[in-house]
C-alpha cells in the first residue's frame, strides 16, 4: 500500500508533500516515513495518509470563462484599451 | 582489564558485529522501505559500537577504533548470535533482530541503572535509539508470528544467544579489517 507523507519543517508552517512509502499497514507507514523524511532532523511533523484516502480533484469547469475567478486576476488591458477608443482617448503610452 | 571495560567491550562487540551483518542488507533487502530502514538500524548499531568502545578507550588509554579493529578475533567478545551470515534468509534475520533487542533491552536497562553517570548517561542515549529499533523488531514479530519459518528460526537462533563467538569469526574480521590492514601505520 502507497502512503504519502507530508512534512513540517518548522512548527507553524504548512505541511508540504515530500514523498510517499509503500508500507504494509500503517505501522510500517510511520516507521518507514519516520526514516525517510525525519531521520536528518528536516521535519518537525510528519502527515502519513493512505494514498486511497486521499480525495483528489482534478476537473475545474470554466465554459463562460469568469476570468475574473482566477488567481492570476482580471486582464484589465484589453478592456480598458476597448473602453478608451470607446471615449476616444489614447492610453499615456500612446500619446 | 577491569570488570567494567569487560563488560563495555562485550557490548560494543555485539553492537559492531550485529551492524556489519545487518548491513550486508543493504541493496538487497526484500523491498526498498525496508533497505532504508534496516540499514539505519545497521548504522546506529554501529554508531553505538563507536560510544562503547571509546568509553572503553578512555579507561585503557587508546582509541575507538584500536578497540573496534585491532585486536585479534579471538578477543572479541560478542555473543554467537550476532556473527552468523544470515543473509539471504530473511525470516532468520528477523528472528535475530527480535532475540537481540529483547535482550539488549534488558542489558540496556540494568546499565541505565549504573553509578557511573557516563555509563548510565550513555545507556540512556543508546535506549532512546534502541526503542525505534525494538518498534521495527515488534512490528516484524507480529506479521511473523504465524510463518513456521521464523518461529523456527527463532527456536534454532534463541540459545546462540548465551554463547561467546567461534573461530569462524575469524574471516569476518579479516573482511571487515582488510582495508584499515591494508596500509600499516595509516592513521586514516
Amino acid at each position: 500500500m502507497i502512503y504519502e507523507v507530508f512534512r513540517q519543517e518548522r512548527r507553524g508552517q504548512a505541511f508540504a508533500h515530500a514523498g510517499s512509502v509503500e508500507a504494509p499497514d500503517q505501522a510500517f507507514a510511520e516507521w518507514y516515513a519516520r526514516e525517510q523524511y525525519g531521520r536528518r532532523g528536516e521535519s518537525v511533523s510528519l502527515w502519513v495518509v493512505p494514498r486511497h484516502e486521499i480525495v483528489e480533484i482534478g476537473d475545474f469547469a470554466d465554459e463562460l470563462q469568469r476570468n475574473y475567478h482566477r488567481v492570476d486576476g482580471y486582464p484589465l488591458k484589453e478592456k480598458l484599451k476597448e473602453a478608451r477608443e470607446r471615449a476616444g482617448t489614447a492610453a499615456a503610452g500612446d500619446r | 582489564m577491569s570488570e567494567r571495560a569487560q563488560q563495555l567491550l562485550g557490548i560494543a562487540d555485539d553492537e559492531l558485529v550485529l551492524g556489519w551483518r545487518n548491513s550486508e542488507w543493504t541493496g538487497i533487502a526484500p523491498f526498498l522501505e525496508e533497505d532504508v530502514a534496516f540499514s539505519s538500524i545497521a548504522q546506529n548499531e554501529i554508531g553505538h559500537a563507536r560510544a562503547l568502545y571509546q568509553l572503553v578507550a578512555d579507561e585503557l588509554g587508546t582509541t575507538a577504533d584500536a578497540l573496534a579493529f585491532d585486536r585479534s578475533p579471538e578477543d572479541y567478545r560478542h555473543s554467537r548470535l550476532v556473527e552468523l551470515r544470515l543473509v539471504p534468509d530473511w525470516a532468520r534475520t528477523i528472528a535475530r533482530h527480535v532475540l537481540y533487542e529483547e535482550a539488549d533491552a534488558k542489558r540496556l536497562e540494568e546499565l541505565k541503572a549504573s553509578d557511573e553517570s557516563a555509563v548510565a548517561g550513555l545507556a540512556a542515549k543508546i535506549d532512546r535509539e534502541e526503542a525505534y529499533h525494538r518498534m521495527h523488531a515488534q512490528m516484524w514479530r507480529e506479521r511473523l508470528q504465524d510463518e513456521p519459518r521464523f518461529t523456527d528460526a527463532l527456536e534454532e537462533l534463541r540459545p546462540l544467544l548465551d554463547e561467546s563467538g567461534s573461530p569462524e569469526f575469524a574471516e569476518l574480521w579479516e573482511e571487515m579489517t582488510i582495508v584499515r590492514r591494508s596500509v600499516a601505520g595509516a592513521t586514516w
